[in-house]
């Protein structure tokens, strides 16, 4: 006979464990998705039972109320007060921190008066011990009339207890906490009474639906805090018995004594910061090039193996690029994930948002949003992914717009090429060369950008949510690999499958764009290419160079860049240019591979020297001069740092904003102010 | 009439008993936190840059900005 299965929710204070236990429970066979309408994480996962029932888990955001002060909170609270809700649970399970006793058994108190059947996991037992206080599960199972498992969820110890205590065929409501008449007064009560549903579930149905005045709910808000607190008061003296160890908060406050200095703070969190990007830089870079050798030379024998036509040039130039393009990111977003786990599980990460929020709310941030800021020199489609640890919606939304106008290393091959096409190779004050300061400018360039925008936009954006920084700054802890193990996994996950849909589409797009044009332009070109040979000698290298720079030229793209030419012939562009800037889109370096069609070199070929000279030698048909003259390179470089032209970045904030409302303002926004900035630079320097 | 001393006020290493709140929205917040009235917080220290600071509420560190500090009142 098949079990029905049973619907566990995992609830808790932020650093209660509640994320260790659930990896405990569930390991591997979890699954992110999310709540509908707001942009929460919703992790579930599954377990089976001695006795052979299945178990769903849902892993609710941490939280230490069920008056909840943020978005992440409200989600508990609205699945937790409506029966109706497919996520409501059959069972809850909240996890305790017991060297925290008081402030987490409020929440606890809070979820028993629901009537949901409850089971306390009392987590960090050991901790609270060496921190000199021992915890009497058995005191506080009486006190509560619950079951209570005690358990270690970094060790895994204990975890069977609680799924025999999951096993338990009867599970009693339990008895209410605090009787809803002391709380709710006379009038109120009536009215809560005659429910189906628990009194204090319905209590905050009501305070959802707005049917109790704004003051009364806040002053019986109040008084329900301050009496359950009352009561947990003379628990918590009758659950605690003093141990004699007391080494470990000395140990914490001794590591914020060097960590939160006001000089060797901020050094070490700048070496820590230039850690994360040399190896985002540096050692992505070796997995992302044999990703990108594999993918091409896969893509290569394809084109080989399988016959001439059309499905094997989507799959070779269209299909398997596109894969490539999702995958080339894996490296960057798991290393990058690696060291914010790292942070997160260690409990630095509130320390950064401790050192950093005074500066940070100057422009509209976030003490959390210096490391998704500095991993955008990167990347920004990791950077971007990272803002979801800022629990305030509107600094999130900041943080995840300005972003993308820090420099990513997709610029590099762009600010590199052009530079040396046009900066000549001199020095300054005998040292400094005129190149590096230029490429230093356009990294400061995208760093300014970033922080005005985010400093208007904290103007512009209204939100209900008030900014206020009530943060616990938890104990240091050493990190558990397994968790940084499952949020690599996690991220990397839901990066390929959500955001990588999207960017494969869009690949396909650009390859018929790029590989498609009107009329019978494409089956004549063979025959246009011998024509334009004719008499001379050539080889086989040269013909097909030239054959895919006339298909390129006569392309839908090339339609896109010659419609493109008038709008951006104030910039100093020609179409040709803006056949770059339309297959820029697929990721930016793009633009230099293009360059080296267009000017029928080698394709496969990196030689840069080639490019630049060919470049070089470019004179544009109607002005007589060259194409890349000075003001037309530094035009091109600002319009770069500034303009979106990066579907992967758009898929990624189509994913955390779900919609398409902020990506596209993002694209107008960063678009218009790199032609404008461009069409100024350009001006500025003929 | 003097000022009333609020948390944000007190010195590093400082220890005061809550009074009461003069903003009624962060008090539910800070009741949340375990911030009652009747409850010993310590000054434990500021940021950098003077502010947030950093106290110890019934045995956790609680971080919060001068400015939410100062809507803590204290007894006396």
């Amino acid at each position: 006979m098949a079990a029905k299965v049973l619907n566990v929710a995992l609830i808790g204070n932020p650093n209660s464990g509640k994320t260790s236990l659930f990896n405990q429970l569930t390991g591997l066979n979890q699954k992110v998705g999310n709540f509908p309408g707001v942009t929460v994480d919703k992790k579930t996962g599954t377990l089976l039972l001695a006795n052979g029932s299945r178990v769903n888990v849902l892993d609710l955001p941490g939280t230490y109320s069920l008056y909840a002060k943020s978005s992440d909170e409200q989600v508990v609270t609205d699945i937790l007060t409506d029966p109706d809700n497919k996520d409501f649970p059959d069972v809850l399970v909240v996890t305790v921190d017991a060297s925290n006793l008081k402030r987490n058994l409020l929440l606890l108190s809070q979820v028993i008066d629901l009537g949901i059947p409850t089971i306390l996991a009392l987590n960090m037992v050991d901790l609270a011990e060496r921190m000199g206080k021992g915890v009497l599960a058995d005191s506080l199972a009486a006190a509560y009339a619950i079951p209570v498992v005690a358990i270690n969820a970094r060790k895994g110890e204990g975890i069977h207890r609680l799924k025999e205590a999951l096993a338990a065929p009867v599970r009693p409501r339990p008895r209410p906490f605090l009787d809803i008449n002391e709380i709710a007064g006379p009038a109120l009560s009536t009215a809560i009474n005659n429910s189906k549903v628990s009194p204090y579930l319905k209590l905050h149905q009501l305070l959802a639906a707005n049917q109790v005045a704004e003051d009364k709910a806040q002053s019986l808000q109040t008084r329900d805090t301050t009496l359950r607190y009352g009561k947990i008061n003379r628990i918590v003296q009758k659950a605690e018995k003093p141990t004699n160890q007391k080494g470990l908060k000395v140990y914490t406050d001794r590591i914020d004594k060097v960590l939160t200095h006001k000089v060797w703070g901020y050094l070490i969190f700048i070496a820590i910061l230039f850690v994360i990007f040399q190896a985002i830089f540096t050692l992505a870079s070796w997995p992302m090039d044999l990703i990108d050798n594999y993918v091409s030379s896969f893509s290569n024998w394809l084109g080989q193996v399988l016959p001439p036509g059309v499905l094997t040039s989507l799959l070779k130039d269209g299909i398997v690029p596109g894969v490539g393009g999702v995958m080339i990111f894996i490296p960057q977003i798991a290393i990058l994930f690696a060291f914010i786990a790292l942070l997160e599980e260690s409990g630095y990460m509130s320390r950064v948002v401790f050192l950093m929020d005074k500066i940070m709310r100057k422009v509209g941030l976030n003490g959390k949003s210096v490391v998704p800021l500095i991993s955008g020199v990167a990347c920004a489609i990791p950077a971007i992914m990272a803002t979801r640890n800022i629990e305030n919606l509107k600094e999130r939304l900041i943080t995840i717009f300005v972003t993308p106008l820090i420099s990513c290393s997709a610029r590099l091959p762009v600010y590199t090429i052009l530079i040396a096409l046009v900066i000549p190779d001199e020095t300054v004050l005998g040292f400094l060369t005129l190149q590096g300061l230029v490429l230093l400018a356009l990294y400061l360039l995208g760093f300014g950008a970033a922080l005005i925008t985010a400093w208007l936009l904290q103007r512009v954006i209204k939100t209900r949510e008030r900014s206020f920084l009530i943060m616990e700054l938890p104990t240091y802890k050493r990190p558990r690999w397994k968790n940084v193990g499952l949020i690599i996994v996690e991220k990397v996950r839901t990066f390929t499958f959500e955001a990588g849909k999207i960017i494969v589409a869009i690949s396909i797009v650009l390859w018929v764009l790029a590989s498609y044009g009107p009329g019978d332009a494409m089956e004549q070109a063979e025959a246009k290419v011998q024509e334009s040979f004719a008499g001379q000698s050539y080889t086989r290298q040269e013909f097909d160079n030239k054959l895919a720079a006339y298909k390129l030229e006569h392309s839908y793209a090339a339609m896109l860049g010659k419609g493109l030419e008038p709008i951006i012939r104030p910039l100093g562009y020609d179409w040709k240019i803006g056949i770059a800037l339309v297959t820029s889109f697929a990721a930016r370096e793009v633009f230099v591979g293009t360059m080296a069609t267009l000017y029928s070199i080698q394709s496969g070929a990196d030689d840069e020297a080639t490019i630049k000279s060919k470049m070089k030698n470019e004179i544009n048909p109607r002005t007589g001069l060259p194409v890349f003259t000075l003001p037309v390179g530094l035009s091109l470089m600002v319009f770069y740092a500034f303009a979106m032209q990066c579907m992967s970045t758009l898929a990624v904030v189509y994913r955390e904003t779900k919609g398409w409302k902020w990506p596209l303002l993002q694209t107008l926004y960063m678009s218009g102010l790199a032609y404008v900035v461009a069409y100024l630079v350009f001006t500025g320097f003929s | 009439m003097s000022e009333q001393k609020t948390v944000a006020n007190l010195a590093p290493g400082e220890v005061g008993k809550i009074c009461c709140f003069k903003d009624d929205k962060l008090a539910l917040k800070l009741l949340d936190m375990g911030c009652l009235p009747g409850t010993e917080v310590r000054m434990k220290f500021a940021a950098p840059l003077g502010d947030p600071i950093c106290i110890s509420v019934d045995g956790y560190r609680l971080s919060l900005r001068k400015a939410e500090a100062a809507t803590i009142s204290l007894v006396g």
